[in-house]
């Protein structure tokens, strides 16, 4: 792939001490270029660590990043001209006003005052924070915040832009407001790069997701085909009274038609299976005999694919 | 476009030089949207300081009994006032480099990480911790400016200032003002953040108290102990160096070794800063 703009090549950290932390563990990735891409996975899957490494804010243990083929190690400085961050906690600068903070940027640089008054102001309306030109940071909700992170964020016309968990506690509207600023960048050609827990979130405004787990990418594609081949499934979450033959009915679950796979959980059994009509009846039925408690379906999305490939649930 | 920042044919020293002065700018703003409560932290310690000792205290006594040293520096010319000058103006530039490098800092990797912002500027990690010194360096200045008209007529008694060499008391300044913003960066880079409060006690007092502020280092010399004990103090050659150049009457250390010293310690306390910041920020 020669047009991706950022290149991760076997990346590993370990974070040294006492008792040392593999945050990363060996990762690939290639982002091509004008694509939104999502690396999901739950806490502590080395999301932010990857992130901190492509954005000059960590040393890798081994392994290489480039974007826009520039090497982030190599050349910090200059990488952080082509790249624009935000960072999972709030970094707007607390001394200077909404304006202020994205015209310090511009100026930090580069930009002659003028152009920097004149970016600062577009960027403003573009993101809706005119009227607020004049606010310091601490008077901003969340939701404005982290508009106004981003904004100042692109305001050096980069071309990868990073998001660490752009949607952590940010109510459902403004999460929604939040992802059309984002989709809107599209239109600028900035690649965007983001990490979330929310498989919604991925499912919703990425074009390729990464999926993530122990500092290692299980799999990566766009969200339908993961979606049609790993987790064409849904899953039926059986809550059994008490664990009484449960051996017997995982296998006379497994023969029925559809069902691809019946495994063992806390306090019952789990069975994935293709989406058809009538199949939730027959599970119900077979399942009724042994004691069946309730059931809870999860419909085929990123968290079916997640929980196929690794077994756990994205928030566990 | 025309706005395009990186353009190719920019040399990095001038994408650094642009960055590293709109930091300046940002700091320019913010000090100047602060200048009272800057002024006022400047002024009130000295102020007060000289109010009580120069003038409160003589007029109590009708005397020098009181004051130690004004035996010392009246056989030398002058009176507490003329030991003092020196010693406060000193204070006000190593507390300004406290204030407005350590206890910043301190703030931004304890509670609200706005470094980090700076840090994603488009220059070396090294070079925003070195506009933090240049930064707070301006601030000292500024900060013994405004403390030598206090000190110089608050004292009842008249103060002897003498200014044989102009190059050598702006070398003194200059020095001593990046000393005191290199100890701000190495004091908040290394000091925990919950424990910023601590440094007054545990650093500051020390190091003003045995800093020769109230008194020249000559003076100690019946205490041969503690005469040499304080040379590991920064703040000592801060307050020497200040009293060769301005009030030279009193007795004072020799040029040159004053030079030397603050130079030295500002290219340790700068070394010492830089790898504190670096480890900071970088993980
Ligand atoms: N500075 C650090 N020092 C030591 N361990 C760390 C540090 N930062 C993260 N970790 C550990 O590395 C792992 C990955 O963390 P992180 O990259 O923050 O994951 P995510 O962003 O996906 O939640 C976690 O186990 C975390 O505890
Ligand atoms: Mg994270």
């Amino acid at each position: 792939m020669s047009e991706s703009i950022v290149e991760i090549l076997g990346l590993r950290k370990v974070y040294a001490g006492k008792n040392p932390v593999t945050a990363v563990d060996g990762i690939d990735l290639h982002v091509p270029s004008g694509l939104i891409y999502g690396l999901l996975g739950p806490n502590g899957a080395g999301k932010t660590t990857t992130i901190s490494i492509a954005t000059t804010r960590a040393i890798p243990t081994a392994g290489s990043v480039k974007i826009a083929g520039i090497d982030v190690v190599a050349h910090p400085a200059l990488a952080r001209c082509v790249i624009g961050v935000v960072p999972q906690y709030n970094t707007l600068d607390r001394s200077c006003t909404a304006f202020e903070n994205i015209y310090f940027h511009c100026r930090y640089f580069g930009m002659a005052k003028q152009v920097a008054a004149q970016r600062t102001a577009q960027l403003l309306e573009q993101f809706r924070l005119s009227d607020r030109a004049a606010a310091y940071p601490q008077a901003l909700s969340g939701g404005l915040a982290q508009r106004l992170q981003i904004a100042r964020a692109i305001a050096h016309h980069p071309k990868v832009l990073f998001l660490d968990e752009p949607s952590a506690g940010l109510d459902p509207q403004s999460r929604i407001a939040m992802w059309d600023a984002v989709q809107a960048l599209r239109g600028e050609g900035i690649t965007v790069v983001l990490t979330t827990h929310y498989m919604e979130e991925a499912d919703a405004i990425c074009d390729r997701v990464a999926i993530i787990d122990h500092g290692k990418i299980l799999i990566e594609d766009s969200p339908a085909a993961l979606k049609a081949s790993v987790g064409g499934d849904i899953i039926y979450d059986l809550r059994m009274r008490g664990v009484r033959d449960s051996g017997l009915l995982e296998k006379e679950l497994a023969t029925i038609e559809g069902v691809t796979r019946v495994e063992v959980i806390e306090g019952g059994l789990r069975v994935l299976a293709r989406v058809q009509d009538g199949l939730l009846a027959k599970v119900v039925t077979t399942a009724n005999e042994y004691g069946l408690r309730d059931v809870t379906t999860i419909e085929p999305s990123l968290e079916t694919v997640f929980i196929r490939l690794t077994g756990r649930d994205l928030r566990e | 476009m025309s706005e395009a920042v990186v353009n190719s044919n920019d040399t990095k020293i001038v994408v650094y030089t642009r960055a590293f002065l709109g930091l300046m700018q940002r700091d320019f703003r913010v000090l100047t949207r602060e200048i009272v409560p800057f002024l006022i932290r400047i002024a009130m310690n000295p102020l007060l300081f000289l109010f009580v000792f120069t003038f409160v205290m003589p007029h109590m006594t009708g005397g020098s009994t009181l004051s130690p040293t004004a035996g010392m520096a009246a056989a030398g010319g002058g009176g507490f006032g003329t030991v003092l000058l020196p010693g406060l103006m000193a204070v006000a530039i190593m507390f300004s480099g406290i204030a407005a490098v350590a206890l910043p800092l301190a703030q931004e990797f304890g509670v609200t990480r706005e470094i980090d912002d700076r840090v994603m500027c488009p220059l070396p990690i090294g070079a925003v911790a070195i506009e933090k010194i240049v930064f707070s360096a301006i601030q000292s200045i500024f900060a013994a400016a405004v403390v030598f008209p206090l000190a110089y007529y608050i004292p009842s008694t008249p103060v002897l200032v003498h200014v044989s060499s102009w190059w050598f008391f702006i070398a003194v300044l200059v020095l001593a003002s990046l000393l005191a913003g290199a100890l701000g960066l190495t004091i908040g880079t290394f000091v925990q953040p919950k424990q910023i409060g601590l440094i007054f006690g545990v650093v500051i007092m020390p190091i003003t108290f045995l800093g020769c502020v109230y008194y020249p280092w000559a003076a100690l010399s019946p205490i041969k102990w503690l005469q040499n004990g304080v040379l590991i103090n920064p703040i000592v050659y801060i307050t020497e160096g200040l009293r060769a150049a301005l009030t030279p009457t009193v007795g004072h250390m020799p040029d040159a070794t004053i030079l030397a010293m603050l130079l030295f310690f500002f290219v340790l306390l700068t070394l010492m800063g830089l790898r504190g910041f670096a480890n900071r920020v970088l993980s």
